[in-house]
């Protein structure tokens, strides 16, 4: 639990993540994603409540969590007057590495990152991207087992987004346990073995992206039927076929309905229609997003920081 | 690896990392190379004229050393309240270093600063018609003492900043007690010429003593002309007093430099 002032940031997060896994924390700004994240690198002191990091107490024994993680925040924490090298030297040097280990394993990442050709340059001429990928960078330098990733993709092109994506996929065939936070629903269901959703500073729901959507419900069947006088003709047909109440947009000339067994029912819906005449413009097979989970659990879209009140300012620095 | 050696090993990596810096933004380093040689030229040309010609100019130096190197606390202040507003510091918070060495390495690459400040003060002061009247051995010491004396100044500096927590606050409130520490002091002029009630403040300012004790290693003049030697202790024993006065200084305000970095980087 961690409380500013009169607002509770965190109340009641736990975590659990099985070494050599990827947990995904989701949530929409100011839900205390980066307030946990700072808890857990012990950034920030919990006010009640415990949490170990690689089997570390974070307030008992913040040096220990320390030499067992590495960090890449929301915000590259490079020095920008450094060159790239040189910040990747003194982050292995500030973990405790001999000069020449240290150096060896600054250009070694500069290359896994592709940022050779700049390693010379200050910081502060990279790009965005570039600098998000020294900060990456720097999170690995002493090859820690434990990788914190605070919305590592936050604000990064649909490239870099890409490549952090494989990046982070490679950490875990490495064999690191890594905790990500995002904002992203489609980045926790691309990367993450589990996922905590968290709102207002408490975890709501946990599981496989698959266990989350399923919880919404199954599949969806969606069409848009030609002509609009067929509608109702439709939407018997839905009726019969689908395992629940068939909704009718009649502007859009659209119809959907929750069915079980995916494609057989829509091969079987398709044969109906075809048989009495109903000509169909589009259709789909629609597995729930995170997007629709989260607005049953919460009531509200995600990925919106207005609709989310209780977003403290001060969760994020 | 014990607490104090890692606090020196760390300190001297984010030392590194900081003249790295210094380098890399020049702009700062001219700032930092123009300031003691306005300040010396002007006093020097200017003031000395009125007060007391050549003497005056012999008594001005040491005291403008001084000046400066307490001056060089701007330096510090602005350094870490920048620092502070950096992602930076979330990196160096999150890795296994010793706590002290992002204030220490602070510190220690400023003291690179006050080095560069009196070389370049020394010559502008050679030029003017300053000189070293005593033995080279004294004025080793007498520049030992200056830098022992910045040292210490920018523990109030890493501490001002971190108070300060922005560069902007830092700009205004790092330089404004500056002014008042430094002038009233035998800097510049003689504490005898204050009001009898502003005389102990003078008498008992580390710059006094420190400006003090660097005349009578550099074998200059430590009174002016028309004024008694003051009898007050801190003249009597000036090396003694600047020396016990860094050190007093360094003993408070590194505890509290250290202890409000951790609480101000746990934000």
């Amino acid at each position: 639990m961690k409380t500013f002032g009169s607002t509770r940031a965190l109340d009641g997060v736990d975590l659990e993540i099985p070494a050599g896994t990827i947990l995904g924390l989701l949530g929409p700004n100011g839900a205390g994603k980066t307030t946990t994240v700072r808890v857990l690198t012990t950034l920030l002191r919990p006010d009640a409540g415990r949490a170990w990091v690689a089997g570390h107490d974070v307030v008992a024994e913040p040096q220990a969590v320390r030499r067992a993680i590495g960090l890449s925040g929301q915000y590259a924490a490079v020095d920008e007057n450094l060159t790239g090298f040189e910040n990747l030297y003194l982050v292995g040097r500030l973990y405790g590495m001999r000069r020449r280990p240290a150096r060896e394993r600054a250009r070694e990442l500069l290359e896994r990152f592709n940022l050779q050709e700049a390693a010379e340059r200050p910081s502060k001429t990279y790009s965005g991207g570039m600098r998000r990928r020294l900060d990456l960078a720097g999170a690995l330098v002493a090859q820690p087992p434990v990788v914190v990733l605070d919305e590592p993709t936050t604000g990064l092109d649909p490239r870099g987004r890409l490549d952090t994506w494989s990046m982070i996929s490679e950490l875990v065939a490495d064999g690191a346990t890594v905790l990500l936070t995002t904002q992203y629903l489609e980045e926790a269901d691309q990367l993450a073995d589990s996922i905590v959703v968290i709102d207002k500073g408490r975890a709501i729901a946990r599981g496989t992206a698959d266990e989350l959507k399923n919880r919404v419900g199954g599949e969806r069947l969606q069409l848009v039927v030609a002509d609009a006088d067929q509608l109702p003709a439709a939407r018997t047909v839905l009726a019969e076929v689908g395992s629940g109440e068939p909704v009718v947009d009649e502007n859009l000339r659209r119809l959907s309905v929750p069915v079980d067994g995916g494609t057989k029912a829509l091969v079987e819906v398709l044969r109906r229609y075809d048989g009495e005449g109903i000509e169909v413009q589009d259709v789909a097979l629609q597995r729930p997003t995170l997007d629709d989970v989260f607005l049953s659990l919460t009531g509200r879209i995600a990925e919106d920081p207005d609709d989310a009140p209780g977003a403290d300012p001060k969760e994020k620095k | 690896m014990n607490p104090v050696s890692q606090a020196v090993r760390d300190g001297s990596i984010v030392t590194w990392r900081n003249l790295v810096g210094m380098k890399r933004v020049p702009d700062a380093l001219i700032g930092l190379t123009v300031q003691p040689i306005m300040f010396v030229l002007l006093f020097a040309l200017v003031f000395a004229g009125s007060l007391g010609g050549d003497t005056y100019r012999e008594f001005l130096i040491a005291g403008i050393f001084a000046q400066t190197v307490a001056f060089n606390v701007f330096f510090t202040t602005i350094g870490m309240a920048n620092d502070l507003g950096k992602g930076v510091i979330d990196r160096f918070r999150s890795l296994p270093m010793s706590r002290v060495a992002v204030v220490l390495g602070r510190t220690t690459a400023d003291l690179g600063v006050g080095v560069i400040t009196l070389i370049v003060m020394a010559l502008t002061g050679l030029v003017v018609g300053w000189r070293i009247r005593g033995s080279w051995l004294d004025a080793l010491a007498g520049f030992g003492l200056l830098l022992l004396f910045s040292f210490a100044m920018s523990w109030i500096g890493v501490f001002v900043g971190l108070v300060a927590r922005n560069v902007e606050v830092a700009q205004s409130v790092g330089l404004l007690w500056l002014f008042p520490f430094t002038f009233l002091s035998s800097a510049f002029v003689s504490v005898q010429g204050f009001p009898n009630w502003l005389q102990p403040v003078g008498e008992w300012n580390p710059v006094s003593a420190v400006a003090r004790a660097s005349r009578v290693l550099f074998g200059n003049p430590t009174q002016l002309p028309g004024f008694p030697e003051s009898t007050a202790w801190p003249a009597q024993n000036a090396v003694l007093y600047a020396v016990l006065s860094s050190i007093a200084i360094i003993a408070v305000f590194l505890p509290l430099a250290v202890a409000r970095y951790r609480r101000v980087a746990s934000r």
